[in-house]
């Protein structure tokens, strides 16, 4: 897959679940542009160089996300 | 004057044992009395509210750390641990208190000088609060803020030559025993397998990809010091092929009492004469050691490598001279399905650089295929587990081998492949039915 269309469709996919989730695991990004793993790494490399995503870590657990996005107060019922 | 009080965190320095509480109060007075006129770069109470932070955990049953976070340094997915705090306007020092991974030294042999830069980097950056080292074996930086990160990367990387660690989804800093560079014991070079793998999968290092955590740990020899057995999802232990070296007249030193056993580790008490037969022989797991006369034999055959005889008696018994290394899988801690020790995948390959084979041959299948079929944050191991060995022995692409197998199977159900059954799965119904009626 080219990069540009597997961009496209990463952004478009991580905005659509926006609503319910924010950080994606490697394999979920991988199975969005269907791609197998080691292929996948450098084109979600290429995003994060980018700054197209942005990585999260627990510390034992890293995921992926789009910049800026994540529970916000109001989502928690908070002002 | 302390800026907390803390009488529960008082409590654990009455034990006997050496208190982490007395260690951070006192560099918590050393920041505050800044002999050495250091400009902190992040709060000089850091290790006071730290203190106060944990207090207040004890005092309510309940932590104050947020779970995670977006800190890193460019470019890198893994290193750098965010650790936030959710009482920042009461302990505003630890409202950043991120921790840094940084590879440690081969077989963790530090200069003085080396270990003097750590420090001023972390007393000028960071808390002053070391973990030496993690359990993966890193150099653990405990307490930065967001804006030192990239400070502290730089100082690393230019003026000490030395990289951040694994932290997250990717492999872990790799870590190693000392190897031939002191021990005898050692079957191969340990040192230079870390560093070769490290530096050629820089990339899963750095940037995560894999579904979980992934280690690899190498021990010279069975006495597996760093546990690599128990601790790592790739162990590599030396071992040897041909027989352990017998110096006859060694062992008669050690009966005569000439020569102290276990290198005189256990001198401190009086043991009584030295016995081969009760500390020795009969100890052998597999019964393959005899005296015969003022004879050892050993039947190499039977030997499953537990070092004992070569512990007791290093200058009597020695490695033998086919040295390569075993790798085994999916060992680690239990979260999940309880704690898992390595299974032995690869009974012996060489160890010699430039690592070609096992690069090839074992890590890049094994990961191919974990990275393809794990499920999200599931081990090696778990896979292992899930897939079964059968699966392992198909992606390595190897014949199994007695030596993968712990014990005989219980299972009676054996579940072949089409290409495994002569003729295959395929029937002539009409055959079929001239014998059996519908």
């Amino acid at each position: 897959m080219e990069y540009q269309e597997a961009k496209d469709k990463i952004v478009e996919e991580l905005t659509k679940k926006l609503k319910t989730k924010s950080k994606f695991y490697f394999n979920d990004l991988a199975k969005i542009i269907e791609t197998k793993p080691r292929d996948a790494k450098k084109i979600v490399n290429q995003m994060v160089t980018e700054g197209i995503l942005e990585y999260w870590s627990s510390g034992s657990t890293s995921m992926y996300g789009l910049p800026g996005t994540g529970k916000q107060a109001s989502a928690e019922g908070e002002e | 004057m302390a800026k907390h009080k803390t009488p529960l965190l008082d409590q654990l320095e009455s034990g006997p044992w050496p208190s982490f509480v007395s260690d951070l109060k006192q560099q918590a007075e050393k920041r505050a009395k800044n002999v050495e006129g250091i400009e902190f770069q992040i709060p000089v109470d850091v290790v006071d509210d730290l203190l106060g932070l944990l207090e207040l955990s004890f005092k309510q049953g309940r932590t104050h750390w947020k779970h995670g976070g977006i800190v890193g340094v460019f470019g890198y997915g893994g290193g750098v641990i965010g650790r936030y705090c959710d009482q920042p306007q009461m302990f505003p020092g630890v409202a950043h208190f991120h921790t840094m991974r940084v590879a440690q030294p081969g077989g963790k042999f530090y200069t003085s000088e080396y270990l003097r830069q750590l420090c001023d980097i972390w007393d000028l950056r960071g808390s002053g609060i070391t973990n030496m080292h993690g359990s993966t074996g890193d150099i653990i930086f405990l307490g930065t803020t967001t804006p030192q990160l990239e400070e502290i990367f730089f100082e690393l990387t230019h003026n000490m030559n030395q990289d951040l660690g694994g932290s997250g989804s990717n492999l872990r800093t790799p870590a190693d025993c000392i190897g031939q560079a002191r021990c005898e014991y050692a079957c191969y070079d340990t040192q230079d397998l870390c560093y070769d793998l490290t530096n050629e999968y820089q990339d899963e290092l750095h940037r995560p990809a894999f579904p979980y955590k992934f280690k690899f740990k190498f021990d010279g020899c069975p006495n597996c010091c760093v546990a690599s057995i128990a601790r790592a999802d790739m162990s590599f232990i030396g071992t040897w092929k041909d027989d352990i070296k017998i110096d006859q007249k060694a062992v008669q030193a050690y009966i005569g009492g000439e020569l102290v056993p276990n290198g005189g580790a256990h001198s401190g008490r009086d043991w009584g004469k030295f016995d081969i037969q009760k500390e020795v022989i009969g100890l052998c797991p597999t019964g393959c050691m005899v005296m015969d006369g003022k004879t050892l034999k050993i039947n190499n055959r039977e030997c499953t490598r537990c070092m004992h005889c070569i512990n007791v008696m290093p200058r009597a018994l020695r490695i033998g001279n086919e040295r390569g290394l075993s790798i085994l899988a999916g060992a680690k801690a239990p979260i999940l399905d309880g704690a898992q020790m390595g299974t032995l995948i690869v009974p012996f390959i060489e160890a010699e650089a430039p690592y070609t084979k096992i690069k090839e041959t074992v890590i890049e299948p094994i990961w191919d295929w974990w990275m393809e079929e794990g499920k999200n944050r599931e081990r090696l191991g778990e896979l292992m587990k899930r897939q079964g060995l059968q699966k392992v022995i198909e992606v390595l692409g190897v014949d199994p081998d007695p030596r993968m197998v712990q014990e005989p199977r219980s299972n009676p159900y054996i579940f072949w492949k089409e290409d495994e059954v002569p003729g295959g799965f395929e029937r002539d119904i009409n055959e079929f039915r001239k014998h059996h009626l519908r």
